[in-house]
């Protein structure tokens, strides 16, 4: 019983993992940016949120209000310079600058903020949870970052395929020139792109804070990796992949931690290599027949 | 295509076309030659003159120009941008304290340290041989993290609190001091020494039209999977030379700062800052990094924050680094690699400076 547990909290997990994975999934699709500097926005995405609440008082569930369109626009205002120039140059100084990017932000907070763990304080929901059987309990917390990150995938989708702004997107992820042919302006398209990455980041960093403790440090060692991890099981271009990817990470971690309870990190990398040699292009490339974005 | 394409004859026994006369460099190499034989010679003399201060200050210096030599020939010749290096620096520390666990001196392990991290490079180069750019460089990352996990599982390599290396010859602390510069001054030769007579040699050649153009370079039937393989490992030995030396000079490991992510920033920034693609750019690089971390070494990690931003701004606005700059006004090559054409009666060369434009760009 206790497996079935292992697995049941792996899949929550791993809507976490998704959550943190789309937006790195969007970059690399549509401007072919690994922002190496995801994790660590996370991360000031968490720190803005603690900001926030000691300013406005909201409590930390609705601190998002406010972060999310904050992220976004940092995310337009990123790509439109920093991250263009870059991409004006090659990819591997978009490689150079994102990684720039992120050891500045990391050393920044540590200087600033010191090195110290914080976390978002959401009052008794953190340890509220609820019995299936007699063995397994489901935090109302985790259950609740699951159905978010569900939600922000789907609402992901209908945006790219629905909206005319998401179809801008598609377009130029698929043919920048003749995208650029038909009138649209790609680095507006790719800066409306960042600004969504942006806001699932911040989505993903408060979600982050309210279930652990974080610190200036975890954006690199753990966050960047993981969201990288799900992207790459579970395929490229397509967020059913990314969420897949994320739920196999998260399970294989609880695997681990089940068999021994300092390895859950190790066991994630490790199924990760094994899925990299076994499954290059992600599992959902063996059941996707459509066009692919990336 | 430079010259380099239309002319790859044996390395140093170019057979131009009649009229043409073909130099390694376009000034004399004798006098810059002289002056490297110089300065190692008064480096060498250093621990004589000098408190261990600053000879202690000079290993951190040469570990550090050895790791971003390295990082230089793996992206700035071989298009492998990898911010994994820091794996091999962890365990050529590990390695030799293994060693020294099994009885061998540190001194003795370090050669050891640095080929069993080549040894390593190999079936870490299998797994993420097929990947390009950003995947590449995440990966390297991933694993360096899977050696770190690894490395905490074993209490008697100190767990994930470190431990202390012993061992040493019992000698006074001046004279193991002054050992432990000359053995990285030496490493720092070796390795800088073995990067010019690489790139001097015939996969030099393959590694100076993979900088120039990847896909020009395979067109023309380099052998770039193998010339990428051969660099992938001596990399992974330099760094596990430069680990070597970490602990060595501490005398102390510990699994999180070993495998830290911050040394591939070292190497990265250093070599952005001095000029990719080109042996005297780390050099130039490491020399900025530590008169920036000495100058502003009361104000905690602000010397770092600047050195990130400097490069963010030298790969975007000036991607031929502090080097280029001054190669190109000056028009002198430390350690001339590539090859000058004289038209006949010129006193101008024909070959044109490189810039780098990177893949895609």
């Amino acid at each position: 019983m206790s497996w079935v547990n292992a697995i049941l909290q792996g899949v929550l997990l791993g809507g976490l993992y998704a959550l943190f994975a789309c937006g790195l999934s969007l970059m690399f699709g549509v401007m072919k940016v690994i922002n190496l500097a995801h994790g660590d926005l996370a991360v000031v995405a968490a720190y803005v949120a603690l900001g926030v609440i000691a300013v406005t008082h909201v409590p930390a569930v609705w601190s998002f209000v406010l972060v999310v369109p904050i992220f976004a626009a940092l995310g337009y205002i990123l790509q439109r310079t920093l991250i263009q120039a870059s991409l004006n140059r090659s990819v591997l100084t978009t490689l150079l600058v994102t990684f720039g990017l992120s050891v500045v932000i990391e050393n920044s907070l540590q200087q600033f903020l010191s090195a110290n763990s914080h976390s978002l304080n959401i009052g008794s929901l953190v340890s509220a949870s609820f019995s299936v059987g007699s063995q397994i309990r489901i935090a109302y917390l985790d259950l609740a970052i699951f159905v978010i990150a569900v939600a922000v995938l789907l609402g992901l989708q209908y945006f790219l395929s629905s909206s005319r702004h998401g179809r801008l997107i598609r377009a130029v992820a698929d043919d920048r020139e003749a995208a650029q042919l038909a009138g649209a302006d790609y680095r507006h398209i790719f800066g409306i792109a960042a600004a969504i990455a942006f806001a699932t980041v911040a989505f993903a960093g408060l979600a982050y804070g309210m279930y652990s403790q974080f610190d200036p440090s975890i954006g690199t060692d753990q966050l960047l990796l993981f969201a990288f991890e799900a992207v790459v099981i579970g395929g490229l271009g397509s967020l059913w992949g990314t969420l897949a990817g994320g739920i196999l990470l998260g399970v294989a971690q609880q695997i681990g931690a089940q068999i021994n309870s300092s390895d859950q990190i190790l066991a994630g990398q490790l199924f990760f290599l094994l899925a990299l040699v076994l499954v290059p292009q992600g599992i959902t490339s063996r059941f996707s027949i459509g066009r692919r974005t990336a | 295509m430079s010259t380099v394409g239309q002319h790859p004859p044996r390395a140093g026994s170019a057979v131009p076309e009649a009229g043409v006369r073909v130099t390694r460099s376009r000034r004399s190499a004798l006098w810059p030659g002289i002056a490297i034989v110089v300065i190692v010679v008064i480096l060498g003399y250093l621990p004589y003159l000098a408190h261990s201060g600053t000879t202690s200050l000079l290993v951190q210096f040469f570990a550090v120009l050895t790791m971003a030599s390295m990082w230089n020939l793996l992206a700035g010749y071989a298009g492998l941008v990898s911010v994994g290096q820091q794996a091999f620096v962890g365990l050529g520390s590990y390695f030799v304290l293994i060693a020294a666990q099994r009885g061998l001196s540190p001194f003795a392990g370090l050669p050891v340290a640095a080929i069993a991290c080549g040894v390593v490079g190999l079936p870490v180069w299998w797994l993420v041989s097929r990947l390009r750019s950003g995947y590449f460089a995440i990966t390297t990352w991933v694993i360096a993290s899977v050696c770190e996990l690894i490395v905490i599982r074993y209490p008697s390599l100190g767990g994930g609190t470190g431990t202390l290396l012993s061992g040493f010859p019992n000698i006074s602390d001046r004279l193991l001091n002054a050992y432990i510069y000359w053995i990285s001054l030496a490493v720092t030769v070796v390795v800088l020494g073995s990067i010019y007579v690489l790139l001097r040699s015939r996969t030099g050649l393959v590694l100076t039209a993979l900088r120039d153009d990847e896909t020009g370079a395979r067109s023309i039937g380099a052998k770039v999977a193998r010339t990428q393989r051969l660099v992938f490992m001596v990399a992974a030995a330099g760094c596990g030379a430069a680990g070597a030396l970490l602990i060595i000079s501490q005398p102390f490991v510990e699994p999180t700062s070993a495998f830290s992510v911050q040394w591939s920033a070292k190497m990265i920034f250093v070599t952005i800052i001095g000029g990719i693609g080109t042996i005297e750019g780390p050099i130039l690089g490491t020399i900025v990094f530590f008169v920036l971390q000495q100058t502003l070494s009361q104000y905690g990690t602000w010397y770092f924050i600047v050195l990130g931003l400097v490069a963010m701004a030298v790969a975007i606005w000036a991607p031929r680094g502090l080097w280029g700059a001054i190669a190109d006004r000056l028009g002198i090559r430390l350690f001339p690699t590539g090859y000058w054409l004289w038209p006949d009666g010129s006193r101008r060369p024909g070959m044109l400076p490189w810039r780098p434009r990177g893949p895609g760009g």
